[in-house]
């Protein structure tokens, strides 16, 4: 079957979302700071909701330790995931306009690279690394809205995982606490929870709605 | 006294740095808010923590 148009595509989206959320998330540019569980699920949950353009970043490639909470499918072991994860948003959103990166997010190049979304989504699974980005971010770039998450390992309750506005334009969700360095593995589910409330932060930013 | 994640500690005269010790936090892990403002990481030697200041200490943990 031949695709949608764009025209179609935006009218079946403006139908369920309102036409004023619509023209929002069609204007709105977010960047996803790492593609492995909850970096692929945020983006695919933005493209599916139309925001018109994602910048995906990734220094990694797919393996098959990821496959069982990552947006991956076997056929693309070993490819970037950037490239993988571009392929599957183009294919669900074939008018989103998708920027991808193959590249090592440090303090150095961040303030270049995510300089032209105004929405930044953490989504790396290192402790450390989520420090340095958001740190880096809220020193160097106070106006961006900056999305993070932290907290989301094992089969925990799912109502421990929350949203909390930490600073004026700094969320952060998760529980706070369930720490893959203590022994717990990353499950679809609880990690689809927290991917899915750092959409919804997402999409409330762009919609206008900042509280929690 | 100093409000640190909402719990009043005894912490003013002390540095960022040295709060992070006395909680036994790794300052690699964390973002510091002071009084609703980022605590930039190269200050954390000569920020020194006031009576009635508010203090928020972000612990990050792995896992995505």
């Amino acid at each position: 079957m031949a695709l949608p148009t764009r025209e179609e595509m935006y009218a079946a989206l403006e139908e369920r979302h309102g036409a004023e959320l619509q023209k929002k998330l069609s204007e709105a540019s977010v960047a996803v700071c790492g593609l492995g569980g909850l970096g692929s699920n945020i983006a695919i949950a933005l493209a599916r909701a139309g925001v018109g353009r994602l910048h995906i970043l990734d220094f990694d490639r797919v393996d098959i330790s990821n496959l069982n909470r990552q947006q991956y499918f076997p056929e693309q072991l070993g490819m970037l995931k950037s490239d993988a994860l571009c392929d599957t948003l183009s294919r669900i959103s074939p008018y989103c306009e998708i920027q991808k990166d193959c590249v090592k997010l440090t303090e150095e190049n961040i303030p270049e690279l995510l300089s032209g979304e105004a929405i930044i989504c953490e989504a790396f699974d290192r402790a450390d690394q989520k420090a340095m980005l958001v740190n880096c971010v809220l020193e160097t770039m106070p106006e961006k809205y900056l999305v993070a998450g932290s907290g989301m390992a094992g089969i925990g309750p799912s109502n421990t995982i929350i949203t909390r506005r930490m600073m004026k334009r700094f969320y952060l969700c998760g529980d706070g606490s369930s720490d893959v360095d203590d022994g717990m593995g990353l499950v679809a589910s609880r990690v689809l929870i927290c991917a899915a409330h750092q959409a919804n932060a997402v999409i409330r930013i762009i919609a206008g709605e900042y509280d929690v | 006294m100093v409000k640190i994640n909402g719990e009043m500690l005894d912490m003013a005269g002390k540095t960022v740095t040295e709060m992070l010790a006395a909680m036994e936090v790794n300052g690699q892990r964390v973002a510091v808010e002071l009084n609703e403002d980022i605590v930039p990481k190269a200050s954390y030697g000569e920020t020194v923590l006031k009576e009635g200041d508010t203090v928020e200490v972000v612990r990050f943990v792995g896992g995505g």
